[in-house]
Parts: C-alpha cells; sequence; structure tokens
C-alpha cells in the first residue's frame, strides 16, 4: 500500500516536472537609477537593453515566458535593499539587473545570496564584488575598478602623468577605484599627492578643484562618474585647471558623458570602456535596434546598458539549460560551465569568482575636426584582451576560490 | 497646536465611550495579531517602527506643543548604533538596541537642553538645524559607512537563544516592542507628569506661575520623546539590517510630522494609524516615484487646511469618545 | 603664488572667495525670510523651493525662449514672484490666525510639492545653465586665479542686501510696512490696505529667493534638491542672527558663509557642521540671536 502511494507521488511529481518543462517563467529586475546621476548611462536605457534581451530570447524559446520590471533605487542602499526584498518576496523575481552604484551593489549582492536569487551586476564598478564580497549568486559583468584603473592609470602614467591627485566620490565605488587607480600608479612608478572626498551628486566642485590646483599634480584622477565627471571636468574649465597646465584623467567614462560635454571639452581625454557602439558591424546593428526601441537617436548606449543586454542573455540561455530559474545558485554555476557569445560584447567566459572576462579599449575622445557622424567620438588607442584586462584570480581574495 | 476635541469626560459618560481607549487597544492589537498572515510581513514590521516613531514623536507636539522637526536624529543615529554594535562588536539584538537607544537619549539630552531656550517656531528651527548637523557627522564619520550605510547587519539570537532570522520570531519581538512603548506613551500621558506637560501646552506662564520648573518638565519630556524614538530606529535597524543615511536626513523628520499629522496630533492612535496610512500609500504606489512625494506635499497642505484634527481626531471628535 | 600659514594662497582666498558668495546666497535667503517673518509671522518653508524655482525659471526661459542671462535676473524673481503672490492668497491667508507652527508645516507640504514636481520633469542630476559670454572667463591675479562670474555674484547680492535695507529702513513704504509688523490694527485704521501690504510683501520675499537662485544657477547647476539643503543652513543662520533686523540676517550671512570658507581651508572636515556648532554656542550665550529681541 505505502509503495503504490510512494508511486504515485512520483508519478505526479514526474507529470508536474514534465508541466514546467513545457513553460518556463523567468521574471527579471531592472534595479537602476531612474532620475539622478547615473540615469543617462543606465536608467531607462538599461531596461530597454533587458527587454531587448527578453524579447529575442522568448523569439529563439517559445517555452519562455520573460517580463521585466524596473524599480529606482535612487542610490540608497536601504531603497535597493527594500524593493529588492519585496520583488523576491512577493512579485518572485529571479534575477536582479545592473545597478549602477557599488553601495547598492553590495547590500543587493547580499540579498541574491541569502534568497538564493541571481544578482547579474552588469552596473556596478567595485572590484569587491568578486573580491572578498563575492559569492555564487553573482556574476560581475561589464567593467570593473581593478580593470579601469589597470587600463587607463597605467596609460596615462606611462605618457608622463607621474604624479596625481584624487577627486573621489565619497563612497564604496569612488573608494574602490582611487584604491586601486593609486596602487598601478605607484606600480608604475607615479606619485599620489593627496585626495579629496566630495558627496556623490555633488553641484559645486569649486572648492574641492582649488584642493586639487593647489596640490600641483600633473593628473587630476577623476574617481568618479556620471553626472559627478561630468560637473568637475566643467568647472575644472571655468577655475582654469587646464589653462594651468594640469589635466583630468577620467577614470569610468561613459558614452553618454561625452555626449553630454561635447567634444570641444572633452577631447583628447584617455579612457577605458568595454563596449562601443560603432566597433564592428554587429555593435552597430544591435545600436539600431536599441535605438528603435529607447525611441531618442539623441542617446548613445553604454557599455553598462550593453552589458545589462549582453548579461541576461547569457543568464537566460544558463536557465533554459537548467531547466528552472528557481535555484539562483545552480543558474549561476551553469553560466559559468559555459562561454557566452553575443552581439553586443563577442566572446567572453564567467570566472570562478563571478568575474566575465572580456577585451577592455583604450579609447581617446576625437577633436570635432574628426568627428565624421553623429556620436562618433572614439579613437580606438589599444585593446587589451581578456586575460589581461582583468584582475587576476588569485589576487581577488574571493573565498570561494581555494587554493 | 492641537484643536481641541470636545472633552468626553464631560459628557453623559456610557460604558463604551468610557472604555473607548480599551477597545481601540484590543483592535489594534487583534488586527496586528491577524496581519501578517494577510499582508507581507516585513511591511508590517516596518509599519510598526515608524508607528512607534511617531508615537515618540507626537508624545512632544501632542502633548507639550513642542513641534520638533529634528526627530530623524534620534531615529536614525540609533539605527546607526545599533547596527554597528550588532555588526561589529558583535551584540545581541536585545543589547544593540539598548545601546541605539542610549544614544539617541543622549543626543536628545543634548540637542534637547539647548533646543528649548527658544520657543515656538525657533524650537523647530533649533531641533532641524541640529538634525542637519548630526547628519552631516553621519556622513563624514568612518564606522557609518557614509553613502554606502552599515549593511549586512546580522539579526542575531534574542537573549542568545531565539533565531530572529525566522520572520515569525521577528515578528513577535518587533510586535511586543511596539507595543511596550505603546503603552509607557500611554501611561506617560495619563500620569502626573502628563498632565503638567499638558498645563504647560495649554498656558507655559501659568504654569510657571504655580510653581513649576518647566523648562525641566519640557527637558524630560524631550529626552523620553527622544528616547522612544531611539527604540523604534533601532528595532528597524536590526529588522531590515542596514542602517543608512536616509534615516538621518530630514526627509525623515517631515515624515514623522506627516504620520502624526495625518492621523491626529495629540491623540493616543492617531500617529499609528497615520504611519500605516502614509507607509500603505509609499507601499501600493511605489510605481509613481517621485509623484509620491508631491502627494505626500498635498496631504500635508490639504491636513493642514482642511483636516486639522487627522483621521483619529475627527473620528474621535465625530463619535464624542477619546481615542 | 605664496604661503600663508602654510597654506597657499590659492587655496585660502580661493575658499574665502566661496565662502562670500556662500555667504551672498545665505544672505539673501536669510533677509527673505526675515521679511516675510515680520509680515507674516510664518517661516517659510517654501523658501528654499522658490530659490529653486528661480533657477529653474532661468533654465527654462533660456531653453524655450533663448531669453538670457540677464533678463532672466529680472524676468525669474518676477515669474516666482507672481506665484508666490498666488500661494499667498490661495493657501497662506488662511491660516494667519492659528498657531505659527501651522505656518512651518503648509509651507512644507508646499515645498514637498514643488520638489516633486521638479524632480519629475527635471530629475535629480543637475542640469547645466551656461554662462553668459560676458561673465565667462577669470583673471589671473597671480596668488589665486578669480573666475569673474564669482566676483559678480558677491557684487549683486551685496548691492540688493543693501537696497533692501534702504527701502524698508529709509523710505515711506518702508516705514508702512515696519509699523504694520508692530501693530496691523492702528496702520489699517490709516486708511493702509493692510491684506494687500501683506501678499506683496510674501511675493517681495519669494523674488528674493528667485534672484538667488538664477544667480546661483551658472555655478550649482539646475537641481530640484538645490534648495532644500541650503534652507536649512538659512535656518541656522536666522536662529544664529535673530530675525530682528533686516541688517542683521545680512551680516550673520556673509559673516557665517566666510567662516565656512574658512573652516574648508583649515579643518577641511568640519565644514559642514560649523554654521551648526555656531549656532549651538550662541544658544547657550545669547538665545535670543546675536541681532534679536527677546521674544
Amino acid at each position: 500500500m505505502r509503495k503504490t502511494l510512494g508511486l504515485a507521488a512520483l508519478a505526479a511529481a514526474l507529470v508536474c516536472g514534465g508541466a514546467n518543462a513545457q513553460q518556463i517563467n523567468v521574471k527579471i529586475g531592472v534595479l537602476t537609477d531612474m532620475s539622478s546621476l547615473y540615469a543617462d548611462n543606465t536608467g531607462i536605457g538599461s531596461v530597454v537593453a533587458a527587454q531587448m534581451a527578453a524579447d529575442e530570447f522568448m523569439k529563439s524559446h517559445p517555452n519562455f515566458k520573460v517580463t521585466v520590471v524596473s524599480g529606482d533605487h535612487q542610490n540608497k542602499a536601504d531603497v535597493g535593499v527594500q524593493i529588492a526584498n519585496q520583488w523576491i518576496d512577493v512579485d518572485h523575481v529571479d534575477v536582479i539587473a545592473d545597478v549602477p552604484n557599488s553601495g547598492v551593489a553590495l547590500a543587493i549582492t547580499q540579498v541574491a545570496a541569502q534568497k538564493n536569487k541571481v544578482f547579474m551586476a552588469s552596473g556596478p564598478a567595485s572590484s569587491d564584488l568578486t573580491g572578498p564580497k563575492c559569492n555564487g549568486n553573482m556574476v560581475h559583468w561589464t567593467y570593473d575598478t581593478w580593470m579601469l584603473a589597470n587600463g587607463t592609470g597605467k596609460a596615462i602614467v606611462k605618457t608622463g602623468g607621474d604624479t596625481w591627485f584624487f577627486l573621489t566620490s565619497d563612497y564604496a565605488f569612488g573608494h574602490a577605484l582611487e584604491r586601486d587607480t593609486a596602487a598601478v600608479v605607484k606600480a608604475n612608478g607615479g606619485k599620489v599627492l593627496g585626495a579629496v572626498r566630495h558627496p556623490i551628486n555633488t553641484s559645486d566642485f569649486s572648492s574641492f578643484l582649488l584642493q586639487a590646483q593647489a596640490s600641483k599634480a600633473k593628473i587630476i584622477g577623476l574617481a568618479n562618474a556620471g553626472g559627478d565627471t561630468i560637473n568637475a571636468i566643467k568647472q575644472g574649465a571655468e577655475f582654469g585647471i587646464v589653462k594651468g597646465g594640469q589635466k583630468f584623467a577620467g577614470l569610468l567614462v561613459f558614452a553618454s558623458d561625452i555626449n553630454a560635454l561635447g567634444l570641444d571639452i572633452a577631447q583628447g581625454l584617455i579612457f577605458t570602456e568595454t563596449f562601443y557602439w560603432d566597433m564592428n558591424d554587429k555593435t552597430r546593428d544591435w545600436t539600431k535596434r536599441w535605438h528603435a526601441m529607447r525611441k531618442d537617436d539623441n542617446k548613445v548606449p553604454t557599455m553598462n546598458q550593453a552589458g545589462v543586454y549582453s548579461g541576461l542573455l547569457h543568464y537566460l540561455k544558463a536557465v533554459a539549460a537548467v531547466g528552472s530559474a528557481a535555484d539562483g545558485k545552480a543558474v549561476v554555476a551553469q553560466m559559468k560551465k559555459m562561454p557566452a557569445e553575443d552581439e553586443a560584447f563577442g566572446k567572453s567566459t564567467v570566472r570562478q569568482d563571478g568575474r566575465v572576462l572580456h577585451p577592455a579599449y583604450l579609447f581617446e575622445v576625437k577633436k570635432p575636426s574628426e568627428s565624421k557622424y553623429k556620436h562618433d567620438f572614439y579613437h580606438l588607442r589599444a585593446t587589451i584582451p581578456a586575460e589581461e584586462a582583468f584582475r587576476p584570480l588569485k589576487d581577488g581574495g574571493c573565498p570561494m576560490v581555494s587554493g | 497646536m492641537t484643536e481641541r476635541v470636545a472633552d468626553p469626560m464631560t459628557q453623559q459618560p456610557s460604558l463604551w465611550r468610557q472604555q473607548s481607549e480599551t477597545i481601540g487597544f484590543v483592535v489594534m492589537v487583534v488586527a496586528l495579531v491577524v496581519a501578517p498572515f494577510v499582508t507581507y510581513p516585513l511591511f508590517l514590521m516596518q509599519a510598526m517602527c515608524f508607528a512607534l516613531f511617531a508615537c515618540a514623536f507626537n508624545l512632544l507636539i501632542g502633548y507639550v506643543g513642542l513641534l520638533s522637526f529634528g526627530h530623524a536624529l534620534y531615529f536614525g543615529w540609533a539605527s546607526y548604533l545599533a547596527a554597528y554594535s550588532a555588526k561589529a562588536w558583535g551584540f545581541t539584538p536585545e543589547f544593540a538596541i539598548l545601546t541605539g537607544t542610549a544614544t539617541a537619549a543622549l543626543c536628545g539630552f543634548l540637542a534637547g537642553a539647548l533646543a528649548i531656550r527658544r520657543q515656538g517656531i525657533y524650537f523647530a528651527m533649533t531641533t532641524l538645524a541640529f538634525a542637519q548637523m548630526m547628519y552631516f557627522v553621519a556622513l563624514r564619520m568612518k564606522f557609518t559607512g557614509g553613502e554606502d550605510g552599515i549593511q549586512a547587519v546580522p539579526r542575531g539570537y534574542l537573549f542568545g537563544l531565539i533565531d530572529l532570522r525566522n520572520e515569525s520570531a521577528m515578528y513577535v519581538v518587533v510586535l511586543v516592542i511596539f507595543l511596550a512603548g505603546f503603552m509607557l506613551i500611554h501611561r506617560i500621558i495619563n500620569s502626573p507628569f502628563g498632565e503638567v506637560l499638558k498645563a504647560i501646552r495649554e498656558n507655559e506662564t501659568r504654569a510657571i506661575s504655580l510653581g513649576y520648573k518647566t523648562d525641566r518638565y519640557k527637558l524630560l519630556a524631550f529626552v523620553l520623546s527622544a528616547t522612544l524614538a531611539g527604540v523604534a530606529g533601532s528595532t528597524k535597524a536590526i529588522l531590515v539590517q542596514i542602517a543608512s543615511l536616509t534615516d538621518v536626513n530630514w526627509p525623515m523628520s517631515g515624515e514623522v510630522v506627516l504620520m502624526s499629522l495625518v492621523g491626529g496630533l495629540g491623540t493616543i492612535f492617531g500617529p499609528v494609524a497615520g504611519s500605516f496610512v502614509i507607509l500603505t500609500l509609499q507601499y501600493k504606489l511605489s510605481f509613481l516615484g517621485e509623484w509620491l512625494l508631491v502627494i505626500q506635499g498635498v496631504i500635508f497642505v490639504a491636513c493642514v487646511l482642511l483636516f486639522r484634527r487627522g483621521i483619529v481626531g475627527e473620528i474621535a471628535n465625530r463619535l464624542r469618545i477619546r481615542l | 603664488m605664496f604661503e600663508i600659514f602654510g597654506i597657499p594662497s590659492t587655496a585660502l582666498f580661493g575658499q574665502l572667495l566661496i565662502g562670500l558668495i556662500n555667504g551672498s546666497f545665505y544672505a539673501l535667503l536669510s533677509l527673505g525670510l526675515a521679511v516675510i517673518f515680520g509680515m507674516l509671522n510664518i517661516i517659510n518653508f517654501t523658501h528654499g523651493a522658490q530659490f529653486m524655482l528661480g533657477a529653474v525659471a532661468a533654465y527654462m526661459l533660456l531653453k524655450f525662449t533663448g531669453i538670457g542671462y540677464w533678463s532672466a535676473l529680472i524676468l525669474a524673481p518676477i515669474i516666482v514672484g507672481a506665484i508666490g503672490i498666488l500661494i499667498e492668497r490661495f493657501f497662506l491667508q488662511w491660516i494667519y490666525k492659528l498657531d505659527h507652527l501651522y505656518g512651518l508645516l503648509l509651507t512644507f507640504g508646499l515645498a514637498l510639492i514643488v520638489e516633486g514636481v521638479s524632480r519629475n520633469y527635471l530629475g535629480s542630476a543637475g542640469l547645466p545653465y551656461t554662462l553668459p559670454e560676458s561673465l565667462r572667463g577669470g583673471q589671473n591675479l597671480g596668488f589665486m586665479f578669480l573666475p569673474n562670474y564669482r566676483v559678480w555674484v558677491i557684487v549683486a547680492s551685496l548691492s540688493v542686501c543693501l537696497g533692501t535695507w534702504f527701502l524698508i529702513e529709509r523710505t515711506r513704504i518702508g516705514a508702512y510696512l515696519r509699523a504694520a509688523t508692530e501693530n496691523p490694527t492702528l496702520v489699517r485704521a490709516f486708511g493702509i490696505n493692510v491684506p494687500r501690504m501683506i501678499t506683496l510683501t510674501y511675493g517681495f520675499g519669494v523674488a528674493l529667493a528667485a534672484f538667488a537662485g538664477v544667480m546661483a544657477a551658472p555655478i550649482y547647476n539646475v537641481s530640484p534638491n538645490m534648495g532644500s539643503d541650503l534652507i536649512i543652513v538659512v535656518f541656522a543662520v536666522v536662529v544664529i542672527g535673530g530675525m530682528g533686523s533686516i541688517l542683521g540676517a545680512v551680516l550673520s550671512g556673509f559673516g557665517l558663509g566666510i567662516i565656512e570658507g574658512l573652516t574648508k581651508v583649515f579643518f577641511p572636515e568640519a565644514s559642514n557642521t560649523v554654521v551648526f556648532v555656531i549656532m549651538a554656542i550662541v544658544l547657550l550665550v545669547r538665545p535670543a540671536g546675536l541681532f534679536g529681541r527677546r521674544a
């Protein structure tokens, strides 16, 4: 009697399992900055990219039903955590993507681990995500502070910019970027003369710029991003920083920032990115589709937005391979097993600590006279191969990496 | 400051009118015990923390007539210290909450002693300014984590025994803390001390001439209010496992004013009702984004111009009961 | 370039200049608050939002109609002042008889509405307002680099402050105003339309805030929270100076700006808190404020 019951249960389980294989529901939550200083390099553009990934995947996998929801974390960790908890507990979201702002991202990665969901970190920068704070539920796409420092910092020190003063955004991201860049500067024989920290979303940089000016450093390293970078560079012009012989080094610059600054002010800036819309036919084609959905031709897609697309596409493929999105750890393990490929980023691999490896590119902003068509912004100066672009696995201090 | 509600004691005392507060209390407790089975528990627990915060604030404005526009200071700093002591020093939750509460009491004593030197509008501006000062201190200090806040605060084991990661256990703890704080405030208001406070609210000069050292009474009330706000802040930090600048910044001070105003200043149940109403709005309408701020502003204006009694005050007035 | 107490002169004079500029905004705003408080007995919490509206108006004028900085300096205060008059007519006039604290709450609610609406339309990052050509650039004085626009801000706000002081303390209109503050019933008995005077005073105070907003736009960018960050510091300035006199509001505004600038040089960690610390000391020593009369 007991045996038959057990068999019946097993049969029922099999039938249910079979029914599940018919349709797989996946809910994507794009947690982003909708209205503040990072809204231009992520925001709506990221939601659009997520929707692109979902639509394309559903076309090739008719048994998938992928829905995208979005939320504004307002650059506050507590707001982000509250949305994430509610998404996972009440709305059954399976993967949280984007999250530009390392402070928020460090909180979200813990929520994802606690509730065994997936955090597809394509927006944050801090290399701690794959370092001391790593876990088996997070994949770090697009870029990180170590890679930016290694690409941009090294190139500038080697061309003579050997004394630095940092203007640092005063939270997890800025601290990590300053730390990683200072290490690169020192390793290449340069000197760091000082640093000043400013609150995120600062409108008046004058008092910080004066300190940078007084330091007499050759390079003023901007360890900030988005609106903060734009403001610092613009106000630097007002206080005669560049005329006085000092130079800005934008350590994290997006195509959207160049769009906002204009080539006039931005020309000559050197920085590292992992995606540029005008790289090849595939990225141009991708950008065309992005523009069609974004419905605003004046915007340029950034590497963060492309990263949302690329990361989510790989995530969905892994869900298909596992057969369900329920177990976040299993999906991430699958993402690490198989190589990724898409139009925006080309080929990439996911490393044991959650770091995604793909090539990085050193760009220089064109002079206004060199720009031939709309959004023709960059010269490609160097390509850093995937193996060299990111921090070596053993140096990260990720507890998941043994031996 | 509060609209006068016809004193129920002068009315014909029927039994349910006399017992209106008890009935209200029983209804509230039953609702809070049943609610987690039908609503998102994390939301309810947060709402209870804010309700206690609003009750603490109301103790000042409703019963002493002092408008503090800087109560985020006590709420936020308590949450920082609770979070820090639980995370860095490994305190059990009850000691973490005590640490946070003690911090709030100390801050309340220092700010209160200075602020009560001015009256009325100046008092409100002074409290706001002190709160903003401590916001900047929180922004600058290392241990608060600045913009990142104190993250991944362990909920820990209550008395070293009960695992608070269990949502039901956490719910019971928050409910008990909320009810205890609520009853304590009720007790304070109805004590001889509370009667003196009300006398100061009505006419401070007369209270002085009757021989009361009103400054001491005001300061004590201020410290009590700050302390209870601290209990709320500490509990919230343990609950949501994060302490951040949001809790110590001025919009938080404004929010608690709004909650009390909506519910009814100077009523026992008003702040509770107000905080549940405001939080439900924020929760249900979160898709509206920044329009929420506009809605809050409209509610503020509407309350001041049209419903100065608030929800509970209006009900109490209609039914001629005390709530 | 030389050094003073081991501080490079660029840093010292530069921070002093920035302090003076912040001081001029403190002065203009606390002046407006004092004027409004004198007539209406209301602490205008919307003041910060109206400061922001001034900047927004300048931004909109430039973007949609191409009207530049100089015209905006006149037009924006008129527009925002007119909005202020509407606010007074529709909202404030109903609460004069209530406890003063209701005025604070009402204007706080109005501030939230204004700020929320602007965040929806502008986002919370700052929008750039381009400087007029004539004010760009700066002078290299050797010991420091002096941007032209910042000098203009100091000169303009000083003149407006002094002008307002003259208007209120030395003209007939000012005399009516001061009389109505002391005893509105008596002034009304002399046949002066006091309610209209109250309305216009509010409009004028708001226009002062908007004027400051236009001047701030090229420096701070146009952002919805530019006012709320500032207004709380201005409250502290008002508590320090006391609301008693126009000159007191102006002096404490400039003075505290300079002290803040100096703090940035010698002890930058405390630069945000120094105003509040001074407020605490003043409360201990002179509870009514430096220029205030005992209530």
